[in-house]
């Protein structure tokens, strides 16, 4: 085996999904290529030699059905590879991002016709082409329309639901900081909650956001040495102000009446741009099938590292508040692509709903009026027995962007 | 067929019996046996706008048998007589469904996978790099590149899997098929167990030369389980106590002695007839477990630092042997059977009948004997600067009761050495018979016979 160090993409913007129905490959893939031809038993491999100056292929042509193309990256740049329509300009897949010396797979279902295949050395102009026809195999190549629309509706409604809650959570951030500055205590302490669920709701789409998700949400435990603190959990700590005991030894010091309001118009303003930015015009660009489907995997990773743990909520202990949050975040965007799994893998999304049904049975037991009983009102064996529903929904629903995306 | 003994490096490759037969099974019908494998690789498999594979024909790595694979198939389990292996992964799952058929499904995936890592396969047919890249790897990878490392997972069933009288709920139909000696240990004096360290409905013992084959088989074991079991607790060993083969030398345990030197061994097959193996004629009701045995679990932490305070000459009247080669104190070599009736010039016995070979040696326990498989443990230190360290003791017996049990409560009252031993886990499982050719899961007989 080789290594597999693949350089994973950069992105500015994680929630950007992976285009490419790419296949990592490992140096067990057979080397020599399949037959162009076909032999019946799985899909034809068309082996891709991209240098600096070359782009061989080991066939130009391959029957109608599921292709493999094994691009193996000999030159010293980074290169890509594409099949493009006969017309050079859609494109039809790609695979990104393969380093020098490496092999990445391209993996897709072609139908017969004539194509375009590129090698981009260097990621920059055309690239090096050369025609490619699908032959009619009469295997049955199953359309592709219908999950395409299916996919469309759902990151459209994705985008209106993460639009929603910022709008929500606008507004109760709002009302919580006028409490919080006023000095209305009470108030802001049942608002902190209710109001956070906006937030952790959509919490992958806020944390996509490099800078404004550490402003936000930072815990004290997450701190640098010498980090200013700010966010809801700074505005926690001093609504559910700690003994000394619980504060490292030493006795907590209430923010003043100047640090509240400094702190405070600060989080609104960092929701303003939140907010201003889930409604600018390309927001939606960011959104695909990926980011949504590992957005719901990216949820149910925080209540498995965060919530059920009781670190999140470390002063107010509100943390099934969140983790109810997460879970409704999650199972919205599963159910967002719900048509598109079911087509593609019923028994995956059976087994979504089986295991968010038995999760949901198990937080509805601790709702307390509006809300839910403390994170301290909770057993060892009770937190385990939530552990155990978190483990089994994260498990399936890792699977959820292969899935779909696939 | 006898048990799948293998000495290491003793195995005939060309004799290996397993590799070639599911491998050629499964090979035809790749796509089909991935749409069997469960709901994980069905995902992989089924998913693919127009069906393109996952499943390509990119072939399972060959199975590698470089003479350090043991059979996983076989009459028995590996992982009993097999000469203990240097490291240990030890856990114990509790299973969080109420449905009979998940447990069936997670057998199957288990056998299925415990197969393949025994062979120094992925757990999955995908492996670390093979599927798709949008979806996480079927096996998490830090075996690669390792030789199967003469791994060996052994599963049990511990009495709560089944309920029934005092022990529990019945959730699975499995009360009236429960062993009459599979129930838990009772509390012997001393006792300071954790519940966090007891018990399980269902138990894994992974043994290999290589401390990461076997944590990496029980990590994709406890992944596959998610959704159906969880894991209760588990236990890390790095040394073995005790030679389970004539090939191999006795080890020593963290009091610095040799342990295992009257083991019983892969060898001894009329011994292991006698207290390892469950007869068909020994609990008509659980006929399932025929040819199979019974693992008891106890973890056993040493005092240390007191221990390494104690002057030689009680360390050695407390064991009842000498610290350097392991002779009784009666005289003679490491193999010579103590006399305990030989006294000294002061007329007392030279082997104290209070020390730990008196009281563990088969005379004084009506002739039954074990066959321990135990390993060193070190947690790191407490927090007053103390190892938390011992013996994970693990003993194959045909039955608890008769042979455990007594032994366990005479040395818990009397034995010199339990000054220096803190009992704080325990567990007692069922241990099915091997997969034989043509089965598909370990404990098939308990659940459709």
């Amino acid at each position: 085996m080789t290594p597999t160090r693949q350089p994973r993409p950069l992105r500015t913007l994680p929630l950007i999904g992976l285009a490419a129905v790419a296949l990592a490959t490992a140096a067990c893939t057979p080397n020599t290529p399949a037959d162009a031809s076909g032999d019946g038993e799985g899909p034809v491999t068309i082996t891709v030699a991209s240098t600096a100056d070359a782009c061989t292929l080991s066939a130009t042509s391959a029957p109608s059905g599921n292709v493999v193309f094994s691009v193996t990256n000999n030159g010293d740049d980074v290169t890509e590879f594409y099949l493009l329509a006969e017309d050079g300009l859609r494109i039809v897949s790609e695979v990104e991002n393969i380093g020098p010396g490496l092999s990445r797979d391209l993996v897709l279902t072609a139908k017969p016709g004539a194509y375009q295949t590129a090698c981009k050395p260097g990621m920059v102009g055309d690239g090096i082409r050369a025609p490619f026809t699908v032959t009619d195999s009469g295997a049955d190549v199953a359309p592709t329309g219908e999950v395409a629309d299916q996919i469309a509706q759902a990151t459209t409604a994705y985008v209106a639901y993460v639009k929603d809650q910022t709008e929500q959570l606008l507004a109760g951030t709002q009302d919580f900081v006028d409490a919080y500055t006023s000095g209305d205590d009470e108030a802001a302490r049942e608002l902190y909650a209710p109001t956070r669920v906006h937030w952790e709701r959509i919490e992958p789409v806020a944390e996509s956001f490099g800078d404004l998700d550490p402003r936000m949400d930072l815990r004290e435990a997450d701190l640098e040495d010498g980090q200013e603190w700010t966010g809801w959990h700074l505005l926690e700590k001093d609504l559910w102000q700690p003994e000394p005991d619980a504060n490292g030894g030493e006795a907590y010091t209430p923010l003043t009446d100047a640090q509240r309001t400094q702190y405070a118009d600060q989080l609104l303003a960092d929701t303003q741009e939140l907010y201003d930015r889930v409604h600018a015009a390309d927001f939606p660009e960011a959104i695909d099938a990926a980011a949504i489907g590992n957005g719901a995997k990216g949820l149910l990773d925080e209540v498995a590292t965060g919530k059920v743990t009781g670190e999140e909520e470390i002063w107010s202990h509100t943390d099934l508040w969140d983790f109810q949050a997460n879970v409704d975040g999650a199972r919205v965007a599963f159910e967002g692509l719900r048509d598109v799994v079911e087509a593609k893998d019923a028994a995956l999304a059976g087994q979504l709903d089986t295991r968010f049904a038995d999760l949901q049975t198990l937080l509805d037991g601790y709702t307390q009026g509006d809300g839910f009983v403390t994170y301290t009102d909770l057993s060892e064996d009770q937190v385990k027995e939530l552990a155990a529903a978190v483990d089994a929904l994260g498990e399936p629903l890792s699977k959820l962007t292969a899935a779909v995306v696939l | 067929m006898s048990a799948p003994v293998t000495g290491q490096g003793g195995e005939e490759p060309g004799e290996t019996p397993a590799p070639s037969a599911p491998a050629a099974r499964r090979d035809p019908s790749r796509r089909a046996l991935l749409g069997a494998g469960g709901a994980g690789l069905a995902a992989l498999a089924a998913g693919f706008a127009g069906g393109f594979g996952a499943a390509r024909a990119q072939g399972a790595p060959p199975a590698t048998d470089d003479g350090h694979v043991v059979p996983f198939r076989g009459a028995r389990q590996a992982g009993i007589v097999t000469p203990a292996q240097d490291r240990l992964h030890f856990a114990a799952f509790d299973l969080t469904t109420s449905s009979r058929d998940d447990v069936v499904d997670l057998l199957r995936r288990w056998s299925l996978a415990a197969e393949r890592m025994t062979r120094g396969l992925p757990a999955g047919e995908l492996g670390p790099v093979g599927g798709a890249y949008d979806a996480p790897p079927d096996d998490t990878g830090e075996a690669q590149e390792l030789r199967p490392g003469n791994l060996t997972i052994t599963f049990g069933f511990g009495p709560s899997l089944f309920g029934g009288g005092d022990i529990g709920p019945d959730r699975f139909g499995l009360a009236a098929r429960r062993p009459n000696a599979l129930a838990d240990l009772p509390h012997f004096p001393g006792d300071t167990l954790e519940a966090a360290r007891c018990g399980g409905d269902l138990m894994v013992q992974a043994c290999s030369d290589d401390p990461q084959i076997a944590v990496h088989a029980v990590r994709n074991l406890a992944r596959l389980a998610f959704g159906t079991a969880q894991v209760r607790w588990s236990q890390l060993g790095y040394g073995r106590t005790s030679r389970t083969s004539s090939a191999q030398a006795t080890p020593r345990n963290l009091f610095g002695f040799k342990d295992g030197t009257a083991n019983l061994l892969a060898e001894d097959t009329a011994a292991l007839d006698e207290h390892v193996w469950v007869a068909p004629g020994d609990d008509p009701a659980a006929s399932w477990l025929a040819g199979g045995s019974y693992l008891v679990a106890r973890r056993i932490r040493m005092t240390i630092e007191t221990w390494d305070r104690s002057s030689l000459r009680e360390q050695e009247s407390v064991v009842g042997r000498t610290k350097g080669t392991g002779a009784p104190l009666s005289g003679g070599q490491e193999a010579t059977e103590p006399d305990f009736t030989r006294t000294g010039n002061d007329g007392r016995p030279l082997i104290d009948p209070d020390s730990h070979v008196a009281l563990a040696h088969p005379t004084a326990n009506g002739g039954v004997r074990m066959l321990r498989r135990g390993y060193n443990y070190t947690d790191g230190s407490d927090g007053l600067g103390r190892l938390d360290a011992g013996l994970f003791f693990l003993a194959f017996v045909r039955d608890p009761v008769r042979q455990f049990v007594p032994m366990q409560n005479a040395l818990a009252k009397n034995d010199l050495m339990s000054e220096y031993l803190r009992h704080t886990g325990s567990g007692v499982w069922a241990v099915p018979p091997g997969l034989a050719d043509g089965a598909d899961y370990v404990g098939q007989a308990l659940f459709e016979s």
